[in-house]
């Protein structure tokens, strides 16, 4: 055995030793690897995989036959795969990726495409926001999120110098435009067209020097909403009941709505509250018994906080404060634009549903289904999010220590 | 191309960095907010939301005799109610709810489809029923116990002591006036439930228990009162009678040991009409004869006295010195005032007699007279120093009050007929407590029941107290009230209220029902004993007699044998 390693490492030596020639007497690259945005990433899911059994294994039980474990085991088999991939992607450099930049995005269209076709449509909860290969049930807007990140990291490479010309600009922000559409209007997921079309924005924001141009966005933005909100308000006056504005008239005034849109707000809220600064304790929610629905989906952080306290959920949002900081040192260090941006996109993925999430789950935006990355239930979501970690840590590795 | 010389991305991707961490920021506060400054109200709404609540019934309290007997009581019943959410044979709930209550199964279907939290199908079941339908073990079914009144004597004074509602609460007599004493505060079970009602057995549940009602000890005697509810049903019987009060109370203190209206009506079945009774038409109509039915006589009918009212004219012709014992006075037969005869009883006349022998003979003439020498003035002064023009606060619910002419609008005609009892109205309970105070030595005493309130564990929590004005006559005229009436008894009208080895006190009177000329009359006697020192009064009330209808001849006897059976009772009672 010991004859083997000396063996081994001797080749190795040798091995680094030709290289060494070959790089002009360099001294050997000793690569980066990021370890604690690991451990963040495999704490989140631990602590998900533990919240998910707090929140479900009561109404598990009661529609599984005894079953309380029946969503863990979902969850924690879609988290395996999740890391196998996360570890193959990771292994492979990501500039192997840059070819597939195109096929993403035609084939992200394509899958989303396929939701409308009868054999392939997979729908839960009212929504067909899925399709069915063989055992997997994929969402297409996942694929989506990460095709969105792979092409427009490449075509921003691409345009070299061209990002600055107002053209270029446009460019960036149009190209999503059909796949955002697309995911609101044929798979119904207003949030994840939300998402895909913030991930685009930040990677613009990141690759264009501007920044007037942001601030105007924004301000016409902010103005839009409040004049929006406005509207609205004065048709509730009016007695016309839209439909459509029912779920942001009940953010308004969720016990105004409690039987209705505002049913779920108004159940994440007493979670929320009834949790105060130390919460009930791990197990001890009230709220998941059949009270508040998706309680292990897309409401798990109410649930967080009520069982942990305000504690809980403030430790919750450092650690993801942790994780985006751990993107941000890497994409600053990559050995490439392509890098950078991929990092950058795969940040604005989690920033923007951790955030948009909490908003949701807190009523400080209106009720629409955003998860909490890495902690809600949800196979594909976990999958796609643990492979886009791979790619983080495949940029990570191009970072040569010496120039950190 | 290596990032370094893109300098500018890497600035951007720290704003970028920076602009998260602000709105994680803000975020952050916003949990704040929620989680400690509304947390109150948030844990408040949760817990309404969780906790399901079960109220508990307080047994209410007894009503208890001065001997000790329980006149109303509690018995166990059950309440079968559903929760909509635990049913997983709905069909099966309904064919047994409806078979062993004797509900339809519509009705109970309706219930049983409801949605909602629980549901009540039926209250004061049988406990034999609710154990039965225990058996069968239905899931969500669910068989409460609690308390219902009971009335062991059942039509024993039933229009004093009252009976309670659907939810144990008085609606007549005793029970409405004593509710803040018998009914208690019902307790609660909380128990914490999931979204389906579920209850979740780890949680444990919080129990506030009930507390029962306290007791009411009253001033009724089963034993007087028995007899004379029988006394009243003979007298009813015999003379075909309407109706027949019998009022017995003690008139040193004001407390009453007897109250009878026959007839009666069963305490346990409020809502049953007396047999006979042709089925009423309407829901409104129904509910006026149940209310005739439940009318105390004594207390809520007002009624002309007649003769026995010349006790009131008497003392105040003593008190305000118009008239004494030895004044002498001429019957012919008649009294005229200004151009009206006024005709006695007597149509021959009593001829030449004093006052007590006018008394004896109840004579019209002489207490016109009397009533006139004391003038319109006076005579109300003393009706108001009596008591009489206000209610006597009586612990039942419901007295009528005394419906007498306006002071200006009393001419001689008016003052005359007042003076022998007729043209105005007073209740039962209004004469008996008058003359009670005029007979005691002047002591305007409350009549009531009411004795002591004691709590279910036995301690006295309240020792009830009654106002009594002092010196409404004096104690003089006091004495010679309780010798005139003695007389009357010993060898007057009253005669007939004479009972061998005591000395009896008492008034007859015979008074005709409005409108005059019916033929209807109500014949009265009112006596007490012993007359040196009364310690018992009794009235009799005989409504609508057929046959003879004179007080001396109906009413009196009824007396009689009242204090034949109750005075050596209640002399051993009281050593």
């Amino acid at each position: 055995m010991a004859g083997i390693r000396v063996d081994i490492r001797a080749g190795r030596r040798a091995q680094a030793q030709a290289r060494a020639v070959q790089q002009v007497r360099r001294k050997p690259a000793e690569n980066f690897f990021d370890y604690s945005m690991l451990f963040i990433v495999l704490f989140l899911l631990g602590f998900g995989l533990v919240m998910i059994y707090s929140t479900s294994s009561y109404s598990a039980a009661l529609q599984y036959e005894g079953d309380s474990a029946y969503f863990l085991k979902k969850q924690a088999m879609a988290t395996v795969l999740g890391i196998f991939a996360m570890i193959v992607v990771a292994n492979i450099p990501y500039h192997f990726w840059e070819r597939f930049a195109s096929l993403a995005y035609i084939g992200s269209v394509v899958l989303i495409l396929m939701v409308k076709v009868p054999g392939l449509a997979y729908s839960a909860n009212g929504a067909t926001r899925w399709i069915k290969v063989g055992p997997l049930t994929i969402q297409p807007a996942e694929v989506a999120k990460l095709g969105m990140i792979l092409f427009l990291a490449s075509l921003v490479c691409k345009m070299g110098r061209g990002i600055r010309t107002t053209k270029g600009f446009f460019t960036i922000l149009l190209v999503p435009a059909p796949v955002c559409l697309m995911i609101w209007k044929v798979t119904n997921n207003l949030s994840s067209a939300i998402i895909v079309f913030g991930i685009a924005a930040l990677m613009l924001f990141v690759s264009s020097p501007e920044y007037k141009k942001f601030v105007i966005m924004m301000i016409a933005g902010i103005a839009g909403v409040i004049a929006l909100i406005f509207l609205i308000k004065g048709i509730s006056a009016s007695e016309d009941m839209n439909f459509r504005f029912a779920r942001i008239l009940a953010w308004m005034d969720p016990e105004a709505y409690a039987n209705g849109k505002g049913f779920q707000t108004l159940q994440a809220l007493y979670a929320i509250g009834s949790g105060g600064i130390l919460g009930k304790g791990l197990g001890q929610s009230m709220q998941k018994l059949g009270f508040l629905p998706e309680a292990q989906n897309d409401m798990i952080f109410s649930i967080i906080c009520e069982e942990l306290g305000l504690f809980g959920g403030i430790a919750v949002i450092m650690m993801f404060l942790l994780l985006i900081w751990r993107f941000m040192v890497i994409a600053n260090n990559a050995s490439d634009l392509f890098g950078a941006l991929l990092v950058v996109g795969v940040m604005g993925h989690v920033a923007i549903q951790v955030i948009l999430n909490i908003a949701v789950v807190t009523n400080t935006i209106p009720n629409t289904g955003i998860s909490l990355p890495f902690i809600s239930y949800g196979g594909s979501a976990v999958l796609f999010l643990l492979a886009e970690i791979g790619l983080v840590l495949s940029v990570a590795r191009g970072i040569r220590l010496k120039d950190l | 191309m290596p990032l370094k010389q893109k300098t500018y991305i890497r600035k951007k991707i720290v704003v970028a960095f920076f602009l998260c961490s602000i709105v994680f920021l803000l975020l952050g506060l916003r949990l704040v907010y929620l989680m400690v400054i509304r947390s109150e109200y948030y844990t408040e709404a949760a817990k309404d939301l969780h906790e399901r609540e079960r109220k508990i019934k307080a047994a209410r309290g007894r009503i208890i005799d001065s001997t000790g007997a329980v006149l109303a009581d509690n018995r166990t019943v059950c309440t079968i109610s559903v929760i909509h959410n635990q049913i997983t044979d709905p069909e099966e709930v309904v064919s047994v709810l409806s078979k062993e209550l004797g509900l339809s199964e519509e009705y109970v279907a309706g219930r049983v489809e409801k949605y909602s939290a629980i549901e009540r199908i039926k209250s004061n079941v049988d406990k034999a029923t609710g154990d039965k339908i225990r058996e069968y073990d239905l899931d969500g079914v669910k068989v409460d116990e609690d308390y219902k009144r009971y009335y062991p004597y059942e039509t024993l004074a039933s229009k004093v002591l009252g009976f309670t509602g659907g939810d144990n609460q008085g609606i007549i007599g005793l029970e409405v006036i004593y509710e803040e004493y018998l009914k208690g505060k019902e307790g609660t079970i909380l128990t914490v439930t999931d979204a389906k009602g579920v209850e979740i057995a780890e949680a444990g549940e919080e129990r506030i228990d009930p507390v029962n009602g306290n007791d009411l000890y009253v001033s009724l005697d089963i034993n007087i009162q028995s007899y004379a509810t029988q006394l009243a049903m003979q007298a009813m019987e015999t003379k075909q009678a309407d109706s027949v009060s019998i009022l017995v109370m003690n008139p040193q203190n004001g407390e009453i040991l007897a109250m009878v209206n026959v007839p009666e009506f069963n305490l346990n079945e409020p809502y049953t009409l007396p047999e006979g009774t042709p089925e009423p038409e309407t829901q409104e109509e129904k509910q006026n004869l149940l209310n005739q039915m439940w009318r105390n006589g004594c207390i809520n009918d007002t009624y002309e006295p007649g003769s026995t009212f010349k006790i009131i004219t008497a003392a105040a012709g003593l008190e305000s010195g118009a008239v004494t014992v030895n004044d002498r006075f001429s019957c012919p037969g008649y009294v005229m005032v200004e151009d009206r005869r006024i005709r006695c009883h007597k149509v021959s006349g009593h001829g030449a007699e004093d006052f007590v022998q006018g008394t004896m003979n109840s004579c019209n003439p002489v207490f016109v007279t009397v009533g006139m020498r004391i003038g319109v003035d006076r005579y109300y002064d003393y009706f108001r120093k009596f008591g009489l023009l206000s209610k006597t606060g009586v612990d039942l619910p419901g007295e009528a009050g005394t419906i007498m002419h306006k002071k200006e609008n009393i001419g001689a005609v008016e003052l005359a007929t007042i003076s022998f009892g007729q043209s105005f109205q007073i209740t039962p309970i209004q004469l008996a407590t008058t003359v009670s105070s005029i007979i005691n030595g002047g002591n305007r005493v409350t009549p009531h029941f009411g004795v002591k309130v004691v709590d279910s564990e036995g301690n006295v929590k309240e020792t009830l107290q009654y106002p009594v004005q002092k010196n409404i006559v004096s104690a003089e005229t006091s004495e010679t009230m309780r010798y005139i009436l003695e007389q009357v008894v010993e060898n007057g009208s009253g005669k007939n209220g004479y009972v061998e080895g005591y000395r009896i006190g008492g008034k007859t009177a015979t008074s005709q029902t409005l409108p005059r000329g019916s033929g209807r009359y109500i014949s009265s006697f009112l006596g007490f004993a012993p007359a040196n020192d009364p310690q018992v009064l009794a009235v009799a009330i005989i409504n609508n007699p057929q046959g003879v209808y004179y007080g001396g001849q109906i009413a009196a006897p009824v007396v009689r044998q009242l204090f034949e059976n109750i005075l050596p009772y209640q002399r051993e009672k009281n050593f």
